[in-house]
């Protein structure tokens, strides 16, 4: 099983006819996954990676049937590819993209919440789910098939929990990056909701940080609708208030958004809590040892 | 990206927000001048410092506050004389306190009730929100943690922009006598078409007043941008002060890092921003204090990297420095070629220690095992913290 992707996703890319979109076109061509084709306007029917590249995301889909999309496009006109997939009905839309503009995302989610698709991201890695399909940016070979679920709003942070989970012996079912910006498309509920009706996924384990409430929101609905061990670590414990520490979500105002009070929710709702980032994979392991 | 009080209210002005007459001065004499050419009985004379809290903040060495009332030129004369080049301290600027370089006078006007509302994006309702509370003045902060309740909120649609109906909504709310609610509505619409219009990230009016005449007027003006959409305001971007950002920050900006500096003693270099963070706790977590918070992104390149070191060590309150790398995109090779040749070009004088993982990490540990460089290598996140941390009280 696994969530959002497996071997049978067919995917295009938006934006595959600049550098870093060809890169990562290549990169999940190598790991394994389906790339059926890419989107470029303006440059449809020439060849990137061996695929054909489309001018419209609805051409692309016709034509290659595609499911989901990964976008690359640049900030400035990252929304308007969004709405796009979402106009051509694409059912899993990732936007890799950093730096849109937070009031074009805030134009940008009803549309996708009156749609058929979902969206991952923006500023976000990808999604994979080892083996299978990747569609992101995270190195591919860090990940081991297996069955924990994985959850952040962090990059590089979700790969040294990977690693750390590969290193113990503990594969992922899938992992998902939401992006680190103050409005994405998908929520750790969501995540959480697929994962705990997934029969691959045996626990999850999520990386939050600092800002926000997402965590908080995370922890009830957890504490509510989740049966399966659950562990958690967060980010930027200190960090100082009113800084903004490159995440545009990462900042603490108000009072609100600590570390402290994200952690007494997590425990609250019975979540098992990495003290460092060293920690973990470990606590993912205490986890479940506990649940068992 | 932040701009000054008086910026805001021209922006604001032009957007139709009621502001009040002033002139930004940078001398005491400019004060004096400005508050006759104002021809008011009462003017405020308020240093321009890109935080807030300068109402309760105090001069350095002084009683003098970032923000007094005026009664004649001599008055505004003698504020400003104790406000320019003067180290303010607030809330907000922390010990270390904020240079005034700028002062701005300000016409005084018939005060009945002072309030306060703010419009930022919300992430729970994923749009542009406006708040607002008769708690005016400057315990908002305070009115938040022990009435929530007292803060009103409308959440509205970023192009229909808050509607009239949302506007009155709020004055009634807030207790505003109807007399005023016409008033009410041009004011928040206004305020919410100038925040959409401008792509700002906060825009906080503390306080705004209802006058004698029941008009609304914006007695302060707090305004910062998104910088993601800083690329269609170029007029915004004009508005920038750099002389009130930290130098290094403006570097690292400049060469596409994202650097904040912190009070620590160990620098940290790292790829991705909750990576770096959670670098920064794993340090503080082994008895450390970070020096800052520091992110060479995903695919950063010699150059980039050797100007990392280079911001890091501007710092002199670094002691040690601690590069953890995690390589996906970027590859442990690249950052091991790019800190061998940093250390040829810099000369470290501090202990360094660095911690590879991911992407042809081996070759990367390889390159820096043979080269001729001091450089403490780390297994492990936690291996690397205790190193760093270890290498100072050495």
């Amino acid at each position: 099983m696994s969530i959002l992707v497996d071997r049978n996703t067919r995917v295009i890319c938006q934006g595959i006819t600049g550098k870093v979109g060809e890169f990562h076109t290549r990169g999940c061509l190598e790991y394994g996954t389906r790339m059926v084709g890419g989107v470029t306007p303006g440059k449809g029917g020439e060849t990137i990676a061996d695929l054909p590249v489309f001018n419209t995301v609805a051409e692309a889909r016709d034509v290659t049937g595609a499911n989901a999309t990964m976008i690359f496009v640049p900030p400035p006109f990252a929304a308007d590819a969004i709405l796009e997939a979402v106009a051509a009905e694409i059912e899993l839309v990732i936007a890799v993209t950093e730096g849109i503009p937070v009031l074009d995302m805030a134009r940008v989610l009803p549309a996708v919440e009156n749609s058929k698709s979902r969206l991952i991201g923006p500023n976000c890695p990808g999604v994979i789910t080892p083996g299978q399909c990747k569609i992101g940016i995270m190195p591919g070979y860090i990940h081991t098939p297996g069955n924990v679920g994985v959850m952040s709003r962090s990059g590089t942070l979700t790969y040294e929990a990977v690693w750390q989970l590969t290193q113990l012996g503990h594969g992922q079912s899938t992992c998902v990056g939401l992006g680190g910006d103050p409005l994405v498309g998908s929520s750790f509920i969501d995540i959480l909701a697929l994962f705990e009706q997934d029969d691959d996924t045996h626990a999850i384990l999520m990386m939050g940080e600092i800002g926000g409430s997402a965590e908080e929101e995370a922890a009830a609905y957890v504490k509510e609708h989740v049966t399966k061990p659950v562990a958690a670590f967060i980010a930027g414990r200190t960090a100082p208030p009113g800084k903004r520490m490159g995440h545009a979500g990462a900042i603490i105002s108000g009072g609100k958004g600590t570390a402290e009070a994200k952690l007494e929710a997590l425990r609250d709702a019975g979540i098992e809590i990495a003290e460092t980032p060293a920690d973990m994979g470990t606590a993912m392991v205490r986890a479940m040892q506990r649940k068992a | 990206m932040k701009i000054h009080e008086f910026q805001a209210k021209e922006l604001l002005r032009a957007a139709g927000v009621p502001v009040l007459k002033g002139k930004v001065v940078r001398t005491p004499e400019e004060a004096a001048n400005a508050f006759k050419s104002l021809g008011v009985p009462v003017c405020a004379v308020k240093a321009q410092i890109h935080a807030g809290g300068r109402g309760k903040g105090k001069v350095e060495g002084s009683e003098q506050r970032g923000v007094e009332l005026a009664k004649s030129a001599d008055d505004a004369s003698r504020i400003a004389q104790g406000l320019l080049n003067k180290t303010l301290v607030t809330i907000q600027t922390g010990p270390e306190g904020q240079i005034v370089r700028q002062v701005f006078v300000e016409s005084g006007c018939d005060i009945q009730q002072e309030l306060y509302c703010a419009i930022l994006v919300d992430r729970a309702a994923g749009s542009p929100v406006l708040i607002a509370s008769t708690a005016g003045g400057m315990d908002i902060e305070e009115v938040a943690v022990k009435t929530p309740e007292l803060i009103l909120s409308e959440p509205f649609d970023p192009d229909r922009g808050l509607g009239a109906y949302q506007a009155r909504l709020m004055a009634s709310k807030l207790g505003l006598p109807t007399a005023s609610w016409r008033y009410a509505v041009q004011f928040f619409q206004a305020l919410c078409n100038a925040f959409v219009s401008l792509d700002a990230s906060l825009l906080e009016i503390n306080p705004f007043v209802l006058t004698g005449e029941q008009t609304l007027v914006a007695l302060d003006a707090k305004m910062t941008f998104d910088d993601n959409a800083m690329f269609r305001h170029k007029d915004v971007l004009s508005l920038r002060d750099e002389s009130e950002e930290e130098p290094a920050e403006i570097r690292a900006d400049a060469a596409g890092l994202s650097y904040v500096k912190l009070n620590g003693e160990i620098g940290c270099l790292v790829n991705g921003a909750g990576l770096a963070m959670s670098t920064m706790d794993l340090v503080k977590f082994h008895g450390g204090e970070p020096a800052n918070f520091l992110d060479v992104g995903g695919g950063a390149n010699v150059e980039q990297v050797t100007e990392a070191f280079q911001i890091i060590l501007s710092d002199s309150n670094v002691k040690a420095i601690l590069v953890n790398i995690f390589g996906g995109i970027m590859r442990c090779t690249t950052i091991a070629n790019a800190l061998v040749e940093a250390s040829k070009t810099i000369g470290f004088t501090v202990p360094l220690v660095v911690r590879l993982e991911g992407t042809e990490v081996e070759e990367g540990k390889k390159i820096l095992a043979s080269s001729d460089t001091s450089i403490i290598t780390a297994d492990g996140l936690t291996d690397a913290a205790q190193k760093v941390v270890d290498s100072i009280k050495a």
